[in-house]
């Protein structure tokens, strides 16, 4: 009797470990609802194995999985913005962008690579949608038109992954400007006929997509980004009417004459490495 | 002065005083009532200095929108002659919310590009409150590149709450049309001199302000988001706007401080709705010495100087150093 009672306080306490191990394990697909192992999405670039869908991805994973061997040396990162507006809503902007680095281990919402791709010299910037969303002020300008100015000079292709809610409101009319500076820049990678190729991922809205995301010698889209100018909640304040189904989709871009194509999280690299095979002599 | 209702109030009884004063001078000849009336106009003149000095960002917002503030169409009729219109974007239709034509700038040849609000119901209906839709911004870059192809400089006039933020706009390219325009007017080998009229709503602005020389009226606004859009999203709560206004450093002085803009063009006083017409001549002034200045100079170096003015603006951060790299 007193052994049979012994027995049980056991499993209690290791049935409670167990769950604790568990928990982390697992993950739900936002799309798909169904339950998948975090290995298995890892190793499959965090796309759902079982419906495709994309979940989203730091920039430095999508770097790591864009280069050859995934090393890159990484330019600028020291570079922070330095409040110009000394913005303050709710929150102040200092404790937002410290947050943000803690969260992340950046300065801010992107991160520049050099390295290669396919045995090519290439630059491969990707933006980082837990910094502030993503959003582009000063140092997401800098960052992009020095790796426009460093393609120019050594005649090397520009990459760039974007996710990005916009312009960042707490920089101001610094932000706005920022479309212009890297549009100017981008005009002269165009005039030297070096390839520069925008890749669209879950979101890019806003001022992003209002300048380089859509100023690639191609523009390719993940599957099911949300893709736009105005955000949805925006335009549905604006006009009150009811957004047709899958609007601003990649899909719906892709239908609409907006994108070159869609091309899956897996096949990304190769796309690339292909299409530089044939903007750029051997 | 807490709300800009208080100042057009203030600018009226000034106005109704100022009447008075008028018609007491035409019966009142002696000395001693001329002295008065005298004193009594300084003192008006004061008190305007002074309710005018001392606008809030958010007044000036309201100032921006006045709804009697000249409009592109106002001074292409008083700063331009022989303005031919021409009409929209060979692609979809002609966009209303932007007016783009030929016209002579002293004589000489230029091509005018703005956007265009307008007053009574009806036609803010037919210009869409100035919004413009993909097929306005094609318009703009096509009239542009035209202006290029003939050679003849470009003066561009911003007013606008934005691009509009609809379906329609999004399925034809809202994004992609402004994103061509920022990189095709960086290249434009002819003179482009932008002024900021009134509202520079966002992209939907900058679309057609890449300019070599930037000019902002004093009461206007240029912001990367309105006030409202900004509270609703930061506050989640459009009606502190008013805070958002100061928060977003939108006004013409703060624009010049980043120096994300040239110059400040003096309104008259109490705003260029009231003396559309002074405005006009002093902008018309404005225009003749930049385009004096940008025509001096060779086309190379136009352009170049273009790019660094891009180049060198907005840049705010720490630890500028291109040397830091590490390995990954």
């Amino acid at each position: 009797m007193a052994a049979w009672f012994k027995k049980e306080k056991t499993p209690i306490a290791s049935v409670e470990q167990k769950r604790v191990k568990t928990e982390g394990l697992w993950t739900k697909c936002e799309s798909c609802k169904q339950i998948i192992w975090k290995k298995d999405l890892a190793a499959n670039f965090n796309v759902c194995p079982k419906c495709n869908f994309h979940f989203k991805m730091d920039a430095r994973e999508r770097l790591k999985m864009l280069f050859d061997d995934g090393i890159f040396f990484e330019l600028d990162s020291d570079l922070a913005t330095s409040d110009p507006l000394h913005f303050k809503d709710i929150k102040a902007y200092r404790d937002r962008l410290r947050d943000a680095t803690k969260a992340t281990g950046l300065k801010d919402a992107i991160i520049s690579g050099d390295g290669a791709l396919g045995g090519r010299p290439a630059l491969i910037q990707a933006m980082e949608y837990r910094f502030i969303g993503g959003s582009m002020g000063a140092v997401v300008g800098e960052k992009i038109v020095r790796a426009i100015e460093i393609s120019l000079q050594r005649r090397c292709p520009l990459i760039i992954i974007s996710v990005s809610g916009g312009a960042r409101m707490m920089e101001g009319a610094i932000s706005l400007m920022q479309l212009a500076r890297i549009s100017a820049g981008l005009a002269r990678l165009d005039d030297a006929r070096v390839p520069f190729i925008s890749v669209l991922t879950d979101p890019t809205t806003g001022g992003v997509t209002a300048s380089f995301a859509m100023l690639g010698d191609l523009n390719v889209a993940e599957p099911g980004a949300l893709i736009g100018f105005a955000g949805p909640r925006v335009i549905d304040q604006t006009i009150r009417q009811k957004l047709p189904e899958g609007f601003q989709r990649s899909e719906f871009l892709l239908e609409h004459g907006m994108l070159d194509g869609i091309v899956s999280r897996k096949e990304m690299r190769q796309f690339l490495i292909r299409s530089l095979d044939f903007m750029m002599a051997a | 002065m807490t709300n800009s209702k208080e100042i057009y109030e203030q600018r009226e009884n000034i106005q109704d005083l100022e009447e008075q004063i008028n018609e007491l001078s035409k019966i009142n000849q002696d000395e001693e009532s001329r002295q008065e009336i005298e004193r009594l106009r300084a003192r008006i003149e004061r008190v305007r200095r002074e309710v005018f000095s001392k606008l809030t960002p958010w007044q000036k917002v309201q100032m921006a929108r006045h709804p009697q503030r000249p409009y592109t169409l106002d001074y292409i009729q008083h700063c331009f002659t022989d303005f031919i219109e021409i009409h929209g974007d060979r692609k979809f239709g002609d966009d209303h919310a932007i007016v783009c034509g030929m016209a002579r700038f002293h004589g000489e040849p230029v091509v005018v590009v703005g956007h265009q609000k307008a007053r009574d119901t009806k036609q803010k209906v037919f210009r869409n409150f100035g919004m413009p839709k993909p097929e306005g911004y094609r318009k703009a870059i096509r009239v542009m590149k035209m202006a290029e192809k003939f050679q003849r400089p470009i003066f561009t006039f911003i007013d606008t709450p934005g691009a509009y933020p609809g379906i329609d706009a999004e399925e034809r390219g809202q994004a992609e049309a402004i994103a061509y325009n920022l990189r095709e007017m960086a290249r434009l080998r002819v003179p482009i001199i932008t002024t900021i009229t009134g509202e520079g709503g966002s992209g939907g602005a900058l679309a057609i302000a890449v300019g070599d020389i930037v000019n902002m009226l004093e009461y206007a606004i240029y912001s990367v988001i309105s006030p409202e859009g900004c509270a609703s999203i930061m506050w989640r709560d459009a009606s502190r706007a008013e805070e958002a206004a100061t928060a977003l450093k939108l006004t013409a002085e703060d624009l010049k401080a980043f120096e994300l803009i040239d110059e400040i063009l003096q309104e008259p006083e109490g705003g260029a709705h009231t003396d559309p017409l002074a405005m006009a001549r002093s902008l018309d002034e404005h225009l003749q010495k930049d385009l004096a200045r940008l025509k001096s100079l060779p086309i190379e170096k136009l352009l170049s100087e273009r790019y660094e003015k891009y180049r060198r603006m907005g840049q705010f951060f720490e630890k500028a150093s291109a040397a830091a790299a590490h390995r990954s």
